[in-house]
């Protein structure tokens, strides 16, 4: 396959932009968990482990963006902690929307396209309704 | 034994969990959830929630310094995601109607078989003949080798396609990144070589296990308090893992830990069998 020049340096600068987002999603994620793990272990340190043999299956308040925000707000531990799984998981998701930008950029339609087939089959899973 | 403890504890283990999935090439997710079953007794409903997170965090932590180098297949790793994720989606919803000691039995098997993979020669020859669709789709490149810019070209991209599905199934069905049957598709299907492949994986486990961890996420299945001490435990095992791979051979190593993971993965089949999950 030929290669331009400016095709090169295009994918360099795209590699380079991705690479820094997927660093810079995952410390930030590190560093939420972390944040609320401390105050979890300083609140709940004491306090016997909950039983997680059985299986219950979170509440709301872990598991729907406005609980998770809420509770992160207010400084709850646990919502803290959420936050931090939420921005993880958004990491992989935010570096394909950051890829979509560059295709376009480089005026790479068919990559646009299967990028945001992508894009479409990840927000189906989020917001089709797929809790049972 | 009170949270504090319990949090330690589970730190400790989910650093060697990262370090071992760093050292054998497996990834971080698939010692977790033995971790966190037969060691703690955890349900592995959330074993896969917080396994889940870990080969999250592993991929993008580890992809960000391939990506960097030039090594990774962005594009191939795109369209192979079209696959992946639609699989993981898949995978994730049929785990709510598979009986859970069935998982485990199904995790036991592929952990043997990804264990087996890592053992396995790998493809390190480029190849100069693409197929029609590998030039369509753009997916032909070059990587950066110690004698210099090395061209390849791929083919059976198809073929390829369709074992990324699997691949994604199986991802969103067990709660791991199965790297194993990732970097299968693209070394004997498609030709790739072996430091692209690996890397392209790596770089695709992050999307895919994703895709099925907003499912997850919304089930509950992801407990803060597990959550955090994988999470960081296994970042640290995986950055420890990475510095050491660079000073020295794993190859025995490898056989040491493939057959410790394999002794684990019969451990996780037995116990699925007695129906203790």
């Amino acid at each position: 396959m030929k290669k331009t020049i400016s095709g090169i340096f295009n994918d360099k600068d795209v590699e380079q932009l991705v690479g820094q987002m997927l660093r810079y999603g995952v410390i930030t994620a590190s560093i939420v968990a972390f944040v609320g793990g401390v105050i979890y272990l300083l609140h709940f340190g004491q306090a016997p482990i909950p039983n997680y043999h059985d299986f219950k299956g979170e509440g709301a308040g872990y598991t729907t963006f406005s609980g998770i925000f809420k509770g992160a707000l207010a400084f709850n531990a646990t919502e803290v902690i959420q936050l931090g799984v939420l921005v993880l998981i958004a990491t992989p998701i935010l570096r394909i929307a950051m890829s979509l930008v560059a295709f376009a950029v480089e005026k790479d339609k068919l990559y646009v396209f299967i990028t945001l087939i992508v894009l479409c089959v990840i927000m189906t899973s989020i917001f089709g309704g797929l809790k049972v | 034994m009170t949270i504090l403890t319990f949090s330690i504890i589970l730190l400790l283990g989910s650093y060697l969990a990262g370090l071992l999935g760093s050292l054998t090439g497996l990834g971080g997710g698939v010692v977790v959830i033995p971790l966190l079953t037969l060691v703690f007794g955890v349900d592995i409903r959330y074993a896969i929630g917080a396994a889940l997170l870990a080969s999250i965090a592993t991929s993008s932590g580890s992809a960000s310094a391939y990506v960097k180098e030039g090594i990774t297949n962005i594009r191939l790793g795109m369209f192979l995601e079209i696959a992946t994720t639609i699989g993981a989606v898949i995978g994730a919803l049929i785990a709510v109607y598979t009986p859970t000691n069935t998982i485990a039995i199904l995790f036991g098997a592929v952990l043997i078989f990804s264990a087996a993979m890592t053992l396995r020669k790998k493809n390190q020859e480029a190849l100069t003949e693409g197929s029609k669709l590998s030039y369509l789709l753009k997916l032909n490149s070059s990587y950066p080798t110690k004698d210099g810019e090395v061209a390849y070209k791929l083919k059976n991209v198809g073929a390829g396609f369709s074992m990324m599905t699997v691949a994604g199934i199986i991802s969103g069905l067990l709660g791991i990144g199965s790297g194993a049957l990732k970097v299968l598709a693209m070394d004997t299907a498609m030709r790739i070589p072996f430091k692209v492949s690996t890397t392209t994986s790596n770089f695709m486990i992050g999307v895919t296990a994703a895709a099925s961890a907003v499912v997850y996420l919304q089930r509950g299945y992801m407990d803060p308090g597990l959550a955090f001490p994988v999470i960081l435990g296994v970042l640290g095992g995986a950055f420890t893992g990475s510095k050491l791979l660079t000073r020295m051979n794993p190859q025995v190593l490898r056989y040491i830990f493939c057959a410790a993971i394999t002794f684990v993965a019969l451990q996780m089949i037995y116990n699925g069998v007695q129906h203790k999950f």
